[in-house]
């Protein structure tokens, strides 16, 4: 991949501090992190890491308290009104009054996409993530990964190139999880998408990834960022050669450097 | 295990009907036999236990009338007479409805006005809900003379004053209901609006109110039946020549208890009925908003 990629998330010494009762929480601490076109980067680490913080604060859902953030260019406020991203939550989030149809159509309704163009839209996105049929159907009427697809599609569903997800399959058993992320990597390579993905499983880091940022609590800060030597085309069983493994062992040894001053 | 209408819900809701009426022609004797004992001993009239039984369920004017008596005039009240004739519990009945329904509207829209406003102005966050808790803690009872005797004054008279008192009872459950129902959503999915750049208007449409929805009927149901009690006892103080109210009341004047229960029990077929109207729309509102059959 060439080195003039545009940068699309860019953050210098960001830092992000809670006050609470108990004092300040250093949620996130001097965080340094270029995010390019077209990336698959994963954000691992334990709970408290900030990893999540990190993707609120791109989203414009929390606000950096130091340091500098831009995303597309801009900052993440202008960002937001601009539409350029879409966030994918750890829950589907799912209006339940609304078919799976209706429910990709909000953010094109509040964005005031015509009919016709909902419409086409709405199909598109449901092929995309293998829901083509379930248009009609309620959320409950769906099992939790598609319902979780369903969610996918719907932060698809609007021209925005940036896609947030923060752990779109934690809930989900392996099975599913595994499926999903196979058909979420094709999506990746049809959709050309850049996509900042949190999760706490290092397999599934390490198969979607081309960047994996290595994350470690009080406070939440970045200890590794890993490039990914595995080609872009990956096939589930890619997940027993060596490279894989050899990649796998560096984000547990930087997980576990993160740790070590505790317990 | 499929569920069974006879067994679980009408053989329990006709045992306690059962229990109910028995309670009441125990009662009904054990209140009427010492006037019966009375009347008796001065008309030197001597009974077998049995004939004394039957007299004392037959009285005109018993202290506890029974049942068959007013079920009886409860029949012939509502099904034998014209529905125009002032004597007729339908006739009654319609003229509280009127002002029941009127209140109904106006305490819903206020208590939907009410809540809006509480969940989108901060300043009436703060202020409003201890009045509007306070309002509710004042006897209707002491109220409704006032509104009915003000009213009357500046020649406001017949449905509004009632429908006011009505108004006045109802607005609150819709109220409280309501502000629980605009802040129903979860942060998850206010969080998805705002990724949108959502604008107030377009939360508040496409988020706020339809989860709203549950809460609003919820809230409906007790406000129909809050609005009828208040049109009721609009009724009792002017004197109201029409109205289920100023049956309670004639009756008591003039010593008709059985009117007074047979019109107590339209008051509550009334009641039942309406809270069931409310409830069927809720059932299809909650289909047509993709609600999973319970």
């Amino acid at each position: 991949m060439a080195e003039n990629q545009s940068s699309v998330v860019s953050a210098k010494k960001l830092g992000l501090t809670f006050e609470t009762s108990d004092g300040p929480v250093h949620a996130l601490s001097n965080v340094d992190l270029e995010v390019k076109k077209g990336d698959f980067v994963s954000f691992i680490g334990p709970s408290g890491c900030g990893k999540t913080t990190f993707l609120r604060v791109i989203a414009d859902l929390e606000k950096a308290t130091s340091g500098e953030i831009t995303v597309n260019g801009m900052s993440p406020e202008e960002a937001r009104k601009s539409r350029s991203y879409g966030y994918v939550f750890q829950a589907p989030a799912l209006y339940p009054w609304r078919t799976i149809e209706k429910n990709i159509a909000l953010p094109l309704e509040i964005m005031g996409y015509s009919a016709a163009d909902r419409a086409s839209r709405i199909e598109r996105t449901l092929d995309l993530v293998n829901l083509a049929g379930f248009g009609k159907k309620y959320p409950w009427q769906l099992s939790g990964g598609m319902q979780q697809r369903a969610s996918i599609a719907r932060a698809l569903a609007f021209d925005a190139d940036l896609l947030l997800m923060d752990e779109p399959f934690g809930a989900l058993d392996e099975i599913v999880r595994d499926h999903l992320n196979e058909q979420l990597l094709k999506l990746w390579a049809r959709t050309e998408k850049t996509i900042c993905f949190v999760t706490h499983s290092i397999p599934e880091a390490v198969y979607l990834s081309t960047k994996i940022v290595v994350m470690s609590p009080r406070p939440g800060r970045v200890t590794d960022v890993i490039e990914s030597t595995l080609p872009k085309e990956r096939p589930l069983e890619i997940r027993e050669t060596p490279e894989f493994l050899e990649i796998a062992h560096r984000v547990r040894e930087g997980l576990r450097a993160g740790h070590s001053y505790e317990e | 295990m499929k569920p069974d209408t006879l067994r679980d819900r009408i053989i329990p809701v006709l045992t306690i009907l059962l229990v109910i009426v028995t309670i009441w022609y125990v009662g009904a004797y054990f209140m009427n036999a010492p006037f019966q004992r009375d009347l008796d001993r001065r008309g030197n009239v001597t009974s077998t236990t049995m004939e004394f039984i039957g007299k004392t369920m037959s009285q005109p004017k018993p202290i506890l009338p029974a049942p068959h008596q007013v079920v009886s005039n409860f029949v012939e009240n509502t099904f034998m007479r014209s529905v125009t004739s002032n004597r007729s519990l339908v006739y009654h009945a319609w003229v509280t409805l009127s002002s029941t329904v009127a209140g109904f509207t106006f305490g819903t829209l206020l208590g939907i006005l009410i809540a809006v406003g509480i969940v989108h102005v901060k300043a009436l966050d703060r202020s409003l809900m201890p009045w509007i808790i306070a309002s509710q803690t004042i006897p209707i009872l002491a109220i409704a003379p006032m509104v009915i005797v003000v009213l009357g004054a500046i020649n406001i008279t017949g449905l509004i004053p009632k429908a006011i008192i009505s108004t006045y009872l109802s607005f609150f459950p819709v109220a409280v209901g309501m502000v629980k129902g605009l802040r129903s959503p979860e942060l998850i999915q206010l969080d998805l609006m705002r990724t949108y750049h959502a604008s107030a208007a377009q939360t508040f449409w496409k988020l706020r109110v339809p989860a709203s929805i549950p809460f609003l009927f919820t809230s409906m149901k007790v406000a129909i039946a809050a609005s009828l009690v208040g049109a009721i006892v609009g009724e009792l103080p002017t004197g109201a020549v029409a109205g289920i109210g100023s049956k309670l009341l004639a009756g008591a004047y003039y010593s008709q208890t059985i009117d007074i229960w047979s019109a107590l029990i339209a008051g509550s077929v009334l009641a039942a009925l309406l809270v069931t109207i409310v409830g069927i729309i809720a059932k299809i509102v909650d289909r047509a908003m993709g609600g999973r059959p319970a």
